[in-house]
């Protein structure tokens, strides 16, 4: 076959199966062939699926026998070990759930498997989703296949990783504070992090609930689309995902953006970003202009807080999530048989304490401090009521525009071990990101150009609460322009 | 200065020696950081909990079948039939 079914996108995937010009197990072979090839040096994947190929072959029975296949059918999907897999380990990056296999899937997996997916296997991620660049996995750091010597970003590195080296054609990612949004920017793809409440957080493991939202992470708009659509939508099983109606963002896309307002907040410009980043935003809202948008000026002065709330409200939040990994019922638990421990007490802090790893011990301690007795006022309802006032500030915005662009990180992909012995320079990494997860936006990252040393640089759009479709459409805009989404990393040819 | 270790002590978590000198000193440069939202006006406002309007939506309280013992004790680092054993404490 002359075609590299590889190089396929999801749309395209699903169309041929369902027509019976491919069938699901090829598809699944050829993907299965390139995580066999590639992963041992990537670390994509903390697990593989052994069972993808077989649930292939069920998808063309299915189709043969004029069955519905589903919207997703035979497409395959790696899915951030963040979550719960039925009988698939499931580690969230970390020593304390090593061994961990889920009895039940998370509502996101039961979702994207009713509608004929293939999961491929479990992305390598940062312990427990803390982190932007995978190398605080317990399970080693995840490359880029942009550039070997890169982090893919993070914490849904392997996810980006996975779809970046054609070892999945769509990744399942989370985002607290822009872990799906900086990945997807460092490795060249589409990545959408929901309105707050758009997608189940069922089963998926808790970092700071009030924060996170899975998505999905492709190589084109029209596949996160396609996705989003599958895993959207009320779950009675989470009381805060929203009964709102689930648009057909895939079929309504339109590059045609007469009449939108495109808002260029200044504080998003003003300090530490490369020249490279700043022409590919310039060069995106260009774009966006001759595709008849009307660009407004605007300020959102509380942005320059929004790093130290998003670290006081994730910290505080993860603290308490964080308190039921205990080694009791399941996790891991420390090695008592040569020395006892003296008291409960010590039980629970050498498991955990043996569990965790120092990122994720990091965040807990200043968790714990914000929340503990005389210090809750000062830090942690203060944090709640500046965020309050930020997000008032997007309500504001929105009535002034449609949807905002802005940088998605200040820079590119940085090198392995470049920034992980210094944790608040790496914060500062989520500047652009974490006002939409204070918010409770949707944002996304679409792939805008590369920097002088072939890095990827993407572009971030936000739009106002279960607006999806008008950033969707900006994207969509930029990507039928700048023409980039055949590009393959150099480091897989 | 942020007393690490009795906050360790409150989260149930050992540090190392080497994870208790370094967390002081970077948390007490995260609280320094977050002092500068201190200037940030926020009287009377009430706190942002949670990012999107929602009102508290009730089910009918009827039971379900979710899972097996057997499976719920699946994950479970050791046992001792249907109960969680854990190493002797006193």
């Amino acid at each position: 076959m002359s075609e590299n079914i590889l190089e396929l996108d999801l749309a395209s995937i699903v169309e041929r199966v369902k027509r019976r010009e491919l069938t699901a197990e090829i598809v699944a072979t050829k993907f299965k062939g390139q995580i066999e090839k590639h992963n041992a040096h990537v670390n994509a994947f903390i697990t593989v699926n052994d069972n993808a190929v077989e649930r292939a072959r069920e998808m063309d029975r299915k189709i043969s026998n004029g069955e519905n296949a589903g919207r997703l059918a035979g497409a395959p999907v790696a899915i951030k070990d963040m979550l719960c897999t039925k009988g698939l380990r499931t580690t969230a990056g970390s020593k304390m759930l090593h061994n961990f296999v889920p009895t039940y899937s998370a509502t996101v997996v039961e979702r994207l498997e009713a509608e004929g997916a293939i999961v491929m296997g479990k992305a390598n991620q940062d312990e427990f989703a803390m982190g932007s660049s995978t190398e605080t996995s317990y399970f080693g750091a995840c490359r880029n296949p942009w550039n070997f010597s890169y982090v893919p970003g993070g914490s849904s590195g392997g996810s980006a990783a996975a779809v970046a080296a054609r070892m999945s054609v769509a990744a399942i990612g989370t985002d607290t504070g822009g872990s799906i949004r900086q990945p997807a920017n460092f490795c060249h793809l589409v990545g959408v992090k929901p309105t707050y409440g758009r997608v189940s957080r069922y089963g998926i493991v808790a970092f700071a609930s009030s924060l996170d939202q899975a998505g999905p992470m492709t190589r084109t708009v029209r596949d996160a689309a396609l996705v989003l659509e599958v895993i959207s939508g009320r779950d009675e099983r989470d009381t805060t995902s929203a009964t709102k109606a689930v648009p057909a963002w895939g079929q309504n896309l339109s590059s045609n953006l007469r009449g939108m307002k495109v808002g260029m907040p200044k504080e998003y410009f003003d300090r530490g970003i490369s020249d490279d980043v700043r022409a590919v935003v310039m060069r995106s809202a260009d774009i966006l202009k001759s595709q008849g948008a009307e660009l407004v000026e605007l300020s959102l002065p509380l942005t320059k807080f929004a790093v130290p709330i998003y670290y006081l409200v994730a910290t505080c939040e993860a603290s308490s999530n964080l308190a039921r990994y205990d080694g009791v019922r399941y996790g891991y638990r420390a090695d008592f048989s040569t020395q006892a421990a003296a008291d409960l007490e010590e039980f629970y802090s050498r498991n955990r304490g043996e569990g965790f790893g120092s990122e994720v011990k990091r965040r807990i301690v200043l968790g714990t401090y914000a929340l503990s007795s005389g210090y809750y006022d000062a830090y942690y309802k203060k944090a709640c009521q500046v965020r309050r006032l930020l997000r008032q500030d997007f309500i504001e915005a929105f009535k002034k525009c449609d949807v905002i662009l802005s940088p998605a990180s200040p820079t590119t992909a940085f090198k392995i071990g470049e920034r992980i012995d210094n944790p608040l320079e790496m914060y500062l990494n989520d500047i652009y990101t974490t006002s939409a997860n204070l918010a409770g936006i949707p944002g996304m990252s679409v792939p805008g150009g590369f920097s002088r040393e072939k890095l990827p640089i993407g572009v971030q759009l936000l739009a106002a609460h279960f607006e999806e479709q008008k950033m969707l459409n900006a994207a969509f805009a930029i990507e039928e322009n700048l023409k980039l989404t055949a590009e393959v990393p150099h480091e897989l040819h | 200065m942020i007393d690490v270790q009795s906050v360790a002590h409150l989260a149930r978590l050992a540090l190392t020696a080497d994870e208790e000198s370094a967390f002081a000193a970077q948390l007490n440069s995260v609280v320094q950081r977050f002092s500068e939202v201190e200037a940030v006006d926020t009287h009377g406002v009430v706190p942002l909990i949670t990012p999107t309007d929602m009102t508290l939506v009730f089910r009918e309280d009827k039971k379900q079948a979710f899972q097996s013992a057997e499976e719920a004790m699946k994950n479970a680092p050791e046992r001792s039939g249907n109960l969680f054993r854990v190493p002797p404490v006193v």
